[in-house]
Order: structure tokens, then sequence, then C-alpha cells
């Protein structure tokens, strides 16, 4: 066991010496929340919007008021009819239409569901899907409150429509592709480089001559990066709710147990490349190729699966990081609990087994 | 070899922050002979001759290689200096007459002087079926020997190796001599660092640094006298060991 | 105890076409230093990787204390101190966090066993707190040194100790080993400067993966087989040259200041000094001479050659 501990004091040693793995390993993560959630939050503020009520009932009108109340939107038009939309939409500062259906209240207190539609300008996408989750936040709440005081449960469904770029992304998706990113980064890239590197150095044979045995090696090397990841994951969430208002409707113990799920495959796919790779550089490039960019481009991170070509679909679906982001997605936006997750958990978990599985096989006991 | 001096340095300092890498070195190496570079590790023999070479500027000090300013004019060094170390040596995955073509290529030699000197050289070192080989095929012992040939392929007046013979067997770090003594008897001024003590007497003139100093300098024979022991070994580990 | 701390019998290893090693065999004694002298590229390295237990051969046995480098790998791994070519030091750690790295891996402690790397490490203790990327050559050497002594092996296990660095670090290595080779501990040293083998009692010739000649170093001498002459004068490369194609000169090789010749059969001094005058040389000076290892191993080179 101590031989044990002096191993992963050494690893320290060697992450908190090199200024690069420190940046890497901190400055990234927070630098590319930083700039997500600068680009974001001088967006959403006094933003104009107009109201189409079709209703002018006690509920629309309390609605309305409590959306203008808050700080982010400023009701500049109040429309009269369906025509105008795409006339407001052309001409003014408009970002966003909310149109209450006929008989709100009514409909409300019958059926105790009633629907809002919420047209924005998604030729500003981010800011599009902001303005759009704000506002139905705003409305959530309402309903919330109002629930607490009814018998009947009651639901406003408000319907999102985005005018001029609907394929868009929810900008949700950068905060869960952001950590996916990043646990990937760090987790795999890291590892496999700091294990290529004791082979460069030639302290590798001197390891496997060492008593110490190969699991050692493997997690000794492993756990400075679980722990460092797992703080860049904390450093995620805090920072993507800070600064997005991304929220955590979920339970956080399952989202911080799925986020170690996930560095822990990660680790393991770093270890394996790091059998393959014999320099750093090796390392980094099989990283960067193999697990960095399939994480940007085929997650569903950035650009939407449905939309690609088949084969990529095909692929999509042997990313880990796909199913971690529905994962994430589902706890943190839906709030939906392991029920609903556990499918996707259950993907990672094999996946983890097959790669753990392929890097004791590689990983020798000897050289060659 | 004459008594002009193709290399003239005065005053060579160099340091890097406190640490003087090069204290106020004085030599001068003389047109078409081997002079011995020799020096302990960390002596600074590397920063002086990567200084030489026209890769590092130096603290203060005159220095003129090849009638060329240190200062001002290290492109001209560049083209007309050879540079060949036991780390650099030919690139493994290109046959021997791409590699020889890359380097011509680089000082600008045309297609049919790179041709008549290739057919020259395989001739000399008897090994035309080598041409189309990978180098990375071939023996340590034949890389050393070619990257030598490659090294002054373009007809340098100086060129610089640095410790070209480590690893190498005994018989072919003679063979390897053998080039060296043919390429100064073409000339070229040799310019060479070794840790093997009996390559030093091979040397016409040999200078000894110590801790960024150049403790003697002389021909072999005139140092065994000066501190009267047999043999080069002996020179060096009185001189290196009294520090 | 076995009767020796190393054997190794008929090994052969290849890298796909390359054969590096073939059919290799000798024995190293208990507490001794044996010498595996042979250039790059002659199988050293993969040698004292199959007996560190990182390689398997493709046939061939071998054991490092009676332990079989293949079966009882773990044994051997407790038993065993490596130093492989290229230090292997962590750069950014300091002296005293390599040593103590090394030491804890190895369930030890500095202090534990300090009374064996003091003599080495009281040269580098000064320097403690500096970081090993930042150390001369020679001081390298002598941390890497400590490093592979400190869990107190039976066996050191040393791949070109010396290559890289100057005279005066390679001198003061080869006394630290006769000094640890008091305290009871096998040595088995690999390099390619042949002035070395002297230093060891054992010594084996190695080249392209074969194991030229297995002795003593002076009872190697003592077989050189022809008788040589040394031979030194005012024009060196002349001299050397025309010796070269002199006939009744087995060899003629450059030895420092002068020159080793080997005659043929029965020619000796005599024969040299009318070829050398015949030549045209004045004030040459011929002397027999004894072989070195060097000569040994370029007859030896020469006779597999022919082969």
């Amino acid at each position: 066991m101590k031989q044990f501990l002096g191993f992963i004091k050494k690893e320290f040693y060697h992450i908190f010496r090199d200024p690069r793995t420190l940046l890497v390993l901190f400055g990234i993560p927070v630098a590319q929340l930083l700039i997500f959630g600068y680009v974001v939050t001088t967006e959403v503020k006094n933003i104009s919007v107009a109201i189409l009520d079709r209703s002018k009932d006690d509920v629309t009108r309390e609605i309305t008021q409590k959306i203008i109340e808050s700080d982010y939107f400023t009701l500049t038009q109040n429309l009269q009819s369906d025509t105008q939309i795409e006339e407001v939409f052309k001409t003014g500062n408009i970002k966003e239409v909310i149109v209450f259906e006929p008989n709100f209240a009514q409909k409300l207190g019958r059926d105790g569901t009633a629907q809002i539609q919420l047209i924005a300008d998604a030729s500003d996408a981010n800011t599009a899907n902001l303005i759009v989750n704000y506002t139905s936040a705003i409305i959530s709440d309402y309903v919330q409150k109002q629930n607490k005081l009814q018998l009947m449960p009651m639901q406003i469904k408000p319907e999102v429509r985005m005018v001029f770029n609907e394929s868009l992304q929810s900008v949700y998706m950068f905060v869960p592709g952001t950590m996916a990113l990043i646990l990937m980064l760090v987790s795999a890239m890291m590892t496999s480089i700091s294990i290529a590197r004791e082979k460069e150095l030639g302290t590798m044979e001197v390891l496997l001559v060492s008593p110490l045995k190969p699991a050692q090696i493997i997690i000794g090397k492993v756990i400075p990066y679980v722990a460092l990841a797992f703080i860049n994951a904390v450093t995620i969430i805090v920072l993507g709710n800070l600064i997005f208002g991304m929220p955590v409707n979920g339970s956080l113990t399952l989202l911080l147990a799925e986020s170690l799920l996930f560095i822990s495959l990660a680790l393991s796919l770093g270890i394996l490349i790091s059998t393959i790779a014999k320099t750093q550089q090796v390392a980094m490039f099989i990283s960067l190729f193999a697990l960095m960019l399939p994480t940007i481009m085929l997650s569903g991170f950035i650009f939407p699966i449905e939309n690609m070509p088949v084969v990529l679909q095909m692929i999509s679906h042997i990313m880990p990081p796909k199913y971690f982001i529905i994962i994430i997605k589902n706890i943190m936006i839906k709030g939906t609990g392991f029920g609903f997750v556990w499918k996707e958990t259950l993907v990672l978990i094999a996946m983890m087994m097959v790669f753990i599985l392929l890097s004791v096989k590689k990983f020798k006991i000897r050289l060659q | 070899m004459t008594n002009k001096p193709i290399i003239k340095v005065e005053n060579l300092v160099k340091k890097f922050g406190n640490f003087v890498a090069n204290d106020h070195l004085n030599f001068e190496v003389y047109e078409g002979e081997i002079f011995g570079f020799l020096g302990a590790n960390g002596a600074g023999k590397t920063t002086a001759i990567r200084i030489l070479c026209g890769l590092s500027t130096p603290t203060s000090g005159n220095l003129n290689v090849a009638g060329f300013d240190i200062y001002k004019q290290t492109e001209l060094i560049k083209r007309n200096i050879g540079y060949m170390s036991q780390k650099f040596s030919l690139y493994e995955n290109l046959t021997l007459k791409e590699n020889i073509r890359f380097y011509a290529g680089i000082y600008g030699l045309s297609s049919k002087e790179i041709n008549k000197r290739m057919d020259n050289l395989l001739e000399t070192l008897k090994i035309g079926d080598l041409r189309d080989k990978l180098i990375g095929s071939l023996p340590l012992g034949w890389k050393q020997k070619l990257a030598f040939s490659v090294a002054i392929f373009h007809r340098p007046r100086i060129v610089f190796l640095d410790e070209p013979t480590g690893g190498v067997d005994p018989i072919t770090r003679r063979q390897f001599w053998d080039l060296i003594y043919q390429a100064a008897n073409d000339g070229i001024t040799i310019f060479v660092t070794t840790h093997y003590m009996d390559e030093a007497e091979y040397c016409d003139r040999v200078s000894i640094m110590v801790d960024g100093r150049i403790e003697a300098l002389d021909t072999p024979a005139g140092l065994k006298k000066t501190y009267k022991v047999s043999n080069m070994d002996e020179v060096f580990l009185k001189l290196a060991r009294a520090s | 105890m076995p009767d020796y701390s190393i054997i190794i019998q008929n090994i052969s290893k290849s890298y796909g076409q390359v054969k590096a090693l073939t059919d290799v065999s000798f024995q190293v004694e208990h507490s001794e230093i044996f010498g595996l002298i042979g250039p790059d590229g002659a199988g050293k390295t993969t040698l004292f990787r199959i007996l560190t237990s990182l390689l398997i051969p493709d046939s061939g046995v071998a054991t490092v204390e009676g332990f079989d480098v293949v079966k009882s790998y773990k044994q051997i791994r407790q038993i065993t101190g490596y130093m492989p070519g290229r230090f292997s030091l962590y750069y950014d750690l300091t002296v005293e966090e390599n040593l103590n790295f090394f030491a804890t891996i190895f369930g030890t402690t500095i202090e534990e066993n300090y009374h064996l790397i003091r003599d080495i490490y009281v040269q580098i203790e000064p320097f403690k707190k500096r970081r090993a990327g930042n150390l001369s050559g020679g001081m390298k050497q002598k941390l890497a040194l400590s490093c592979a002594l400190i869990h107190k092996p039976k066996v050191l296990v040393l791949d070109e100790p010396t290559t890289g660095v100057d005279a005066v670090s390679r001198k003061e290595f080869w006394e630290m080993l006769a000094k640890l080779k008091e305290q009871d501990i096998t040595i088995i040293v690999s390099t390619p400067y042949m002035d070395e083998a002297s230093l060891c009692d054992h010594v084996a010739l190695i080249q392209k993966g074969k194991i030229m000649t297995i002795d003593t170093p002076a009872k190697i001498i003592e077989a050189y087989p022809d008788p040589l002459y040394k031979v030194s004068g005012p024009n060196m490369f002349n001299l050397l040259n025309q010796l070269r194609n002199f006939p009744k000169a087995k060899s003629a090789h450059r030895f420092g200041d002068s020159i080793h010749v080997a005659m043929k059969g029965d020619f000796g001094q005599a024969e040299i000094e009318d070829f050398t005058k015949e030549k045209g040389h004045e004030e040459i000076q011929v002397k027999p001479v004894n072989a070195t290892i060097e000569d040994s191993f370029m007859a030896l080179m020469n006779t597999n050659n022919d082969k």
C-alpha cells in the first residue's frame, strides 16, 4: 500500500510541476465555460418581446406581468393578429413573440392544461434558445406556484417555434457537451500521455522491473486523473449553473455518479491508447483524432445526430460521449431519475468493460 | 595544413542567467587541421559549438568563422560549414539517394552536380548497391559513415563533428577516422568532439575545456610533455579532476 | 545458493527478420563484475531486458539467482536492480524525490539502505533539492545508480552506464562498482568502451548478437593469436596506409599515438623496420607490445567475418 501511495504522490508531482498539464487541466475547462458564459450573458438583458394575447384574461395578464417584471424582457408591442408576427420579426428588434391561445384561463381551469406558443428569432441561435428557455422557466415557475394553491394540478405547455433557423440546437447542449469534451480530454489524453512519457523516458522499464504490479502501475496512474477530472466535472456544473443558469433539476448525486462513470470510461480508453502509443506525440495524436474530434462532431454536441448521413449516425452509436450527453441532459434539464437513463448507463458500463478488458490484455508485464 | 586561422575566437563569453557556460574562450583553428575539442560533460563544449555554427549568439566576444562575422553573417557561415552528431543523422525512412538529394538540395547544388558527386561518393566507399536502400535498414556503423559523407557533400570549409563515433565498433570507428583524414587531406577543416581519448591522439591539436574555460591547447605530443604523462587519457584526467 | 548468480543457456531472440541474439550462453559468478562488451546494436540491451524479465527469449533458458526469468519474473523483479541505458529518472522530480520514489516502490526507505549508496550519494547530496533534469551527465548517472541500488538488490544490471559520460565520470563510476562488489552484489554491466574491459572480472565480447569470446580480460589478451608490434613515427597517416598494405602484416590499426601491427607467422620487428625504411620513413620506432581487449575484439571480428 505504501508503494502504491508513493506512486500516486509521484504522479501528483508530475502534474503540478508541468505548466502545460496544469493549463489543460484547469485553464481550458474554465476558459471554455467562461467564453460561452460571457457570450451568452451579455445578450440576455432587456430583450424586446411582443405578445399576442388571444385570450386577454387574468391568467394571461398575470403571466405577461411576470415576464415583463423579470429583467430579461421588455414588452415592446402588443399584437392583434397572426399576420403581424412575421412583420414584427422582419422589421423590429423583436426577438420573441409570445402567443396565448384563446380561452386560456378557461381551458386551464377546465382541462388543467393550456398552450403558449413561443416564437423566437433564431438567426442568433444561442440567444433564441436562451430567450425561449428563460421564458419557459418563468412560465413553469408561475405554474408551480399556482399548483401549490390549487387542488387540481395544472399544466401550461409552451410550444416553441424557432423562426429563421428551425433545426437549432439548445444552448443547454453546450454545458453537457463541454462537460463530455473536457472529461474526455482530461481523462483519456492526459493518462495516455503520462504513460507514454514513462515509456519515452525509459522509466517504464524500471517500473516494470520493480515489484509493483502492472495493475498498481495503471491504477496509480489513473487515480490522480480521476480526482482531477472529478473536480473539473464539479467546476463545470457549478460554473454552468452560476453563469448560464444551467439547472440541475434531477439528483445531483446521480449526476456526479454518472460523471464518475464517464470519467472511468474515458480513463480506460486512455490506458488503451497508451498501450498502443510508444511516444507522447503518438498518444496525443490518437487522443485528438480518435477521441476529441468524434466527441465534438459525432456525439450530437454540435451537429444534431438526426441530420447526419446514415453512416455517421451508425458511428455515433459507438461514441461514448453521445450516451453521456443524453444522460446528463436528462438529469440536468428534464430532472429525470435513474429510471430514464439506465439504458444509456448500461451502454457506458458495457463500453468501459470492453476497454478495460482490452487494455488489460494489451498492457503487458513485459516490454514488446 | 596551414597556419592560416579559419576560426578565430576572442574572449567568447556565453551566459545563461548567472551561469557562465563559456568564460572568455580564446583560440584559433587553422585551415585544414583536425581540431579536437575535448571537455567533461557540462564543461561548455556544446554551447561553444552551437555558437560557432551560428545557432546561438554569444553574450560577448569577437568570433569569425570561415571569414565571416558570427553576429552579422550567420547565414553565410551556415553555407560554409557542415555538421554531424551522433544524435543527428540521416532520415531513416528515406533512401541513401533521397537523403543526399535532400541535403545537397538545401545547399543549392544542381541536380547534375549532385548526381556527379553521388556517383563519386558511392564509388569511393564501394557502396553502389546501397543507393536505393532505406537508411533505417543499414547497420549503425554505415549510418555514421554515410552521415559524415553527407555532412561534407556540399564541400564545406569546416565540418563540426559532435561525438561522431559514440557506440560504434572499433573497426568502424577507425574507418570513420579514415574518412576524417581523407576529408582533412581534401582541405576541409575538422572540428571534432569525442569521449574516446585515443581519438584525441588522432587530432593535430587538442583543446581541453574545464568548467567553461579552455585549460589546455596544444598538440597531443605537446600536452603529454607538459603534463609529463604517457597518454591523452591521463592528460584529461589530470586537468578535469583538478577542478 | 545456486552455483552461479546468472546462467544463460542458448538464448536466441529475433525482432521480425532481425536476429538480435543468436545462441548466447554464459555464466556469471556471485559477486563479480561481468562485462558485456560490444558496439551499439550488438544485442546487449536485448540480453539485459531478457535478464530483467522484460522480454521473453524465443528459445533458451536464463536464470538469475536460481529464478527462471520467464516463470519467476516476480522474484526476479524483487532481487534485481536495473539501470537502463539513458538514465531513467524523472526529470521533473528532485534528486531526493527520485530516490525516495524508487525506495518506496520497492517497499523500502532511503534510511534503511543508506549505507549501500552512501559513497555515491554523498557526491550528489548537496544538490538533493535540484530537479534531476538540471543535473550534469555524470550526476545523473550517479543518481540513477543510487536509485537502482536503493532496494539492496542481489544482482545489479547496468545497461551502458558510461555511454555519453566523460572520462572522469567514467573512471569514478568504475571505482564505485568495485566498491559495490565488496557488498556481495553481482554486477553485470554492458559498455561499448573496450578500455573498460580490464576493470571487469570476466568479460564477454559480443558482436551482431553473437558472443565472440568469454573469459577473464587477462586470458582474452593472452589468447591474442599473433605477434603484435607498436609502430610510431612522424608521418602517421602515410605510415598507416602503407602498413595496411604490407603483405607480411595481418592487420594494422591506429591506437592513440601509435599503430598496432599484427604480423603473419614468424615475421617480426625486423621485417617492419625494413618495410618502413623501404618506404622512406625515418625515425620509426618499433616495439613489441601486449594486445589490448580492443586488439582482441578486432581480431575476433575479422575471424568471425571470414567464417
